[in-house]
């Protein structure tokens, strides 16, 4: 059986919106910046897919600006923001401790330009308080950041009410929402977030696509520089078929959310359920609540994740891991750590993100492959010697949903 | 990450899995907190390893070093599986990424902690033999000090 579980990892381009891609790649060819009708079409259809854009996340159009990725929406938003406010505002940058790296890694390198930045640490679940947030802001402060769903554990933070507090101290505040739209409601206006973050590829649309909500007189300075495409705000000839499915993509995982989340939801619990009740010694890493649908994260103690996912592969199912080798480095998954998981147990980690694809019979597949697979590294595993020698599980956690 | 067929194959048909319950030699090397520990149990008859067993908690590289590294030793005099190097390991792998490599540092340290520990158990001297004591650690690549453990 094959099974694709890392849908937080990427997502397959749904047919439909495939379909409404191809004649962009094929005789749509033309340069939306151009005058005759072969370059108007185009730009008709990019305006249209950031109406769609726009309209799944309550923005005006004209709030949407088109980039390559999640990865440069994030970049854009802090860069943008610090150098067309930091005169006006200061050097302080509020942030968790559990962002993805697009994110972490641009605060890092401006650390060394001289901003301080404070990253807020998330309790043993995963969330950062409103009240940690209020308790952070200086008058120094620049921008606040947090992400709107973890993309390792799926914990949802409280961005409304980090909104409220953002705009009652009028700080801007940008959200990384890359994992939450197309799963979870999303609505800029609810949130009063002055910037959001978004990328195709994780709502089965095609990747090297993103876009970035800037609200009405919120003005980052340009991260590219070049000609007048996005309003000039992102010069660069557009990536048409890629917006197109963009906008197709959005507009059906938003028409879909309910139905989908129903399902998907309940696969989740199934699979969770199945792994904590089968397995001895294994740590739910995901929350118990405000979580996304579909993400799964668990520690099987005793064992290491990358061999873990090997064996997975080797029968048919993909998923992620937080240990160091998976990850390519040294250090496990910093959001596991920020849990206060200790580095063997982040090693032993494993991801599953379920979407509207998958089914019982492949979740079920999942339960027995992981018991059998688990069995099999604990068993080589000089760890577990010591464990099965001292008690007979015991130990065994109960399950918590 | 890109794994050599004879890496996959030895992680997923490792050999000479398990442990020796009168074992003449134990060396353990490793620590949880990196992600990899390898421990080897010897069997040794007039001087020959007769057998070799091992457990390891890793990555398929940790696996894999650890199941070739085993082969490389059964049969052969101990004077000669101290000889053992990481490269011989790697080279026998068809080579390692990288970013595994002290994967095979870790199988060749293992395999000599387990000597070490059975001419001690012979009234040797381990440094008599060149075999200098095993950090306990990571590699020199990863951030952690030998002392932690």
């Amino acid at each position: 059986m094959f099974v694709y579980a890392d849908n937080a990892a990427t997502t397959k381009i749904d047919p439909e919106v495939l379909k409404v891609m191809l004649p962009f790649l094929k005789e749509n060819f033309g340069n939306p910046s151009t005058f005759y009708s072969k370059g108007r079409e185009v730009s008709l259809a990019i305006e249209h897919a950031r109406e769609q854009v726009a309209q799944a996340i309550g923005a005006k159009p004209s709030e949407i600006y088109f980039t390559s990725c999640g990865t440069e929406s994030d970049n854009w938003a802090i860069r943008g923001i610090a150098s067309r406010y930091t005169e006006k505002r200061g050097k302080h940058i509020i942030t968790t401790n559990i962002e993805h790296h697009a994110v972490l890694h641009t605060l890092k390198a401006m650390e060394k330009e001289g901003y301080e930045v404070t990253y807020l640490p998330v309790d043993r679940e995963g969330f950062i308080s409103p009240h940690q947030v209020e308790d952070a802001i200086r008058p120094d402060t620049l921008l606040i950041t947090v992400m709107t769903a973890n993309n390792e554990i799926g914990s949802v933070q409280p961005i409304v009410e980090i909104g409220k507090i953002a705009r009652a101290h009028k700080v801007l505040f940008h959200t990384d929402a890359v994992q939450a739209v197309g799963h979870i409601p999303v609505n800029v206006e609810e949130m009063q977030v002055d910037l959001l973050s978004l990328s195709a590829h994780k709502f089965c649309a095609p990747k090297g696509i993103g876009a970035l909500y800037i609200r009405k007189g919120v003005l980052p300075n340009n991260l590219l520089q070049g000609g007048g495409q996005e309003r000039g705000k992102r010069p660069g000839t557009e990536n048409t078929a890629a917006i197109v499915g963009m906008g197709a993509a959005i507009e059906k995982a938003v028409r879909t959310m309910e139905q989908n989340t129903a399902k998907i939801s309940v696969l989740r619990d199934r699979l969770i359920a199945g792994i904590m009740n089968n397995i001895p010694y294994c740590i739910r890493n995901t929350p118990t609540h405000d979580m996304l649908p579909g993400t799964v994260n668990i520690s099987v103690r005793y064992i290491e994740g990358e061999s873990l996912l090997l064996l997975l592969d080797m029968n048919g199912i993909c998923a992620s891991s937080g240990s160091a080798c998976a990850s390519g480095s040294l250090d496990p998954s910093h959001v596991l750590l920020a849990l206060g998981l200790p580095h063997e147990t982040a090693h032993g980690s494993v991801r599953f993100s379920l979407n509207h694809e998958n089914t019982i019979e492949q979740v079920d597949y999942i339960i027995q492959t992981m018991q059998s697979i688990t069995t099999r590294l604990r068993d080589m595993s000089p760890l577990w010697e010591n464990v099965s020698k001292e008690s007979s599980f015991q130990e065994k956690e109960p399950v918590v949903l | 990450m890109i794994y050599s067929e004879k890496v996959m194959d030895h992680f997923s048909n490792p050999r000479n899995v398990g442990a020796i319950a009168d074992a003449d030699g134990v060396g353990e090397v490793g620590n949880a907190k990196c992600g990899d520990i390898m421990k080897i149990y010897l069997k040794i008859e007039n001087d020959i390893i007769t057998d070799v067993k091992f457990k390891t908690f890793g990555c398929g590289a940790a696996v894999a070093t650890s199941s070739m590294a085993t082969e490389l030793i059964k049969g052969k005099p101990v004077s000669e599986a101290l000889k053992l190097t990481n490269k011989a390991v790697v080279d026998a792998l068809d080579g390692l990424p990288a970013v595994k490599i002290h994967c095979s540092v870790l199988a060749e340290e293992a395999i000599k902690a387990a000597i070490a520990d059975y001419l001690v158990k012979q009234g040797k001297n381990p440094a008599d033999y060149g075999i200098k004591e095993a950090c306990n650690s990571c590699c020199s690549s990863c951030g952690s000090s030998c002392n932690e453990k």
